[in-house]
């Protein structure tokens, strides 16, 4: 079996637990998923798996690219593709399924997305620098302030913070937990926040 | 009906009675101790309904030993065992904070007949 699955971030919702608190969740649409290319240390120099995602709308979508590579090995065509790692003697070949029956509730679970894009963001958001004050004259609010030194080194230090792009980048949260598992309608309910607009794809990894 | 509101809509209960604000309800708490769970009463004036759907609470107020206890339970838990409205108050307003200030006679609501049947 995979170590993981590919989903879609649905939103977030909270639910009781066995004793009567309230957990916040992140409801995630987990496949079902796709092995798409098996790809073995001989041929491709290491062990993993290609795994498709299932829309249920189809793939319809499908570039003709993306057609021609699935219809290759045999699936159904699929437009979103992960890779996991995976033993050398997996059994795993191409056109297997992978559910959300593979995580137990309680298990600890590693996700990964696409964090929101924040757009050119400034140092007090990016870096969480403390800002000035807002009255009492002050005339210093959100800037940066000093950036170094000035006859030495007469020049910026690398990797100064400051202004920039923010978001839009790889983000794993590692340890969430997992709060419920529905393998009929194949979600998967995971305690906390996971990076990622709603409709975001996540994969979804547990330590063998 | 996305897949959240499905979910949440089975979480929801239908079980107890519709309250308001100014209602006196008889809430039964499930108290799990050690082992063994029991279920605590307690009773008093429903103050403020906050919220919607899965997230609804209610705050309600009582004065024990003389001194004003206001506890928030969510509505749709499962450690309310059952609720009674003991009887409903007329009130002109959502949240009943004004309550707060109003100690012994004047902190009382007049009665009014009303429909507290079970939601569907």
């Amino acid at each position: 079996m995979a170590n993981g699955i590919i989903g879609k971030k649905l939103g977030m919702t909270q639910i009781f637990n066995e004793k009567g608190q309230i957990v916040p969740v992140t409801v995630i649409q987990a496949g079902p998923c796709v092995v798409v290319q098996r790809k073995t240390s001989a041929k491709d120099g290491y062990e993993a798996v290609q795994v498709g995602y299932v829309d249920p709308q189809g793939g319809k979508r499908a570039s003709k690219a993306e057609k021609g590579h699935c219809e290759k090995k045999g699936v159904a065509p699929v437009r979103v593709l992960r890779e996991l790692k995976v033993e050398a003697g997996s059994a795993l070949k191409e056109g297997d399924s992978i559910l959300v029956t593979q995580f137990e509730e309680k298990a600890k679970v590693h996700v990964t997305g696409i964090s929101k894009g924040k757009g050119f963001a400034g140092v007090i958001k990016r870096h969480h620098f403390g800002g000035g004050r807002a009255t009492h004259g002050s005339m210093f609010h959100r800037a940066p302030g000093s950036i170094g030194g000035s006859s030495y080194p007469s020049r910026v230090w690398p990797g100064m913070r400051m202004g920039g792009h923010m978001g839009s980048e790889q983000v794993t949260v590692r340890n969430l937990e997992v709060a419920r598992v529905d393998a009929e309608n194949n979600l998967l309910l995971i305690k906390g926040a996971v990076p990622g607009p709603k409709g975001g794809y996540v994969v979804i990894k547990q330590e063998a | 009906m996305n897949i959240i509101d499905k979910l949440e809509a089975g979480l929801l209960r239908h079980d107890l009675p519709r309250i308001a604000p100014g209602d006196t309800v008889k809430v039964h708490v499930k108290v799990k101790e050690g082992e063994k769970e029991r279920i605590q009463l307690y009773q008093g004036v429903v103050i403020g309904i906050k919220g919607g759907g899965m997230r609804t609470s209610f705050t309600v107020r009582k004065i024990s030993n003389g001194v004003g206890v206001e506890r928030i339970f969510p509505l749709n838990s499962p450690s309310i065992d059952k609720m009674e409205v003991v009887r409903s108050g007329k009130v002109r307003r959502a949240k009943l904070y004004f309550l707060r200030e109003k100690l012994g006679k004047k902190g009382r609501l007049k009665e009014v007949r009303r429909d507290v049947t079970a939601a569907e």
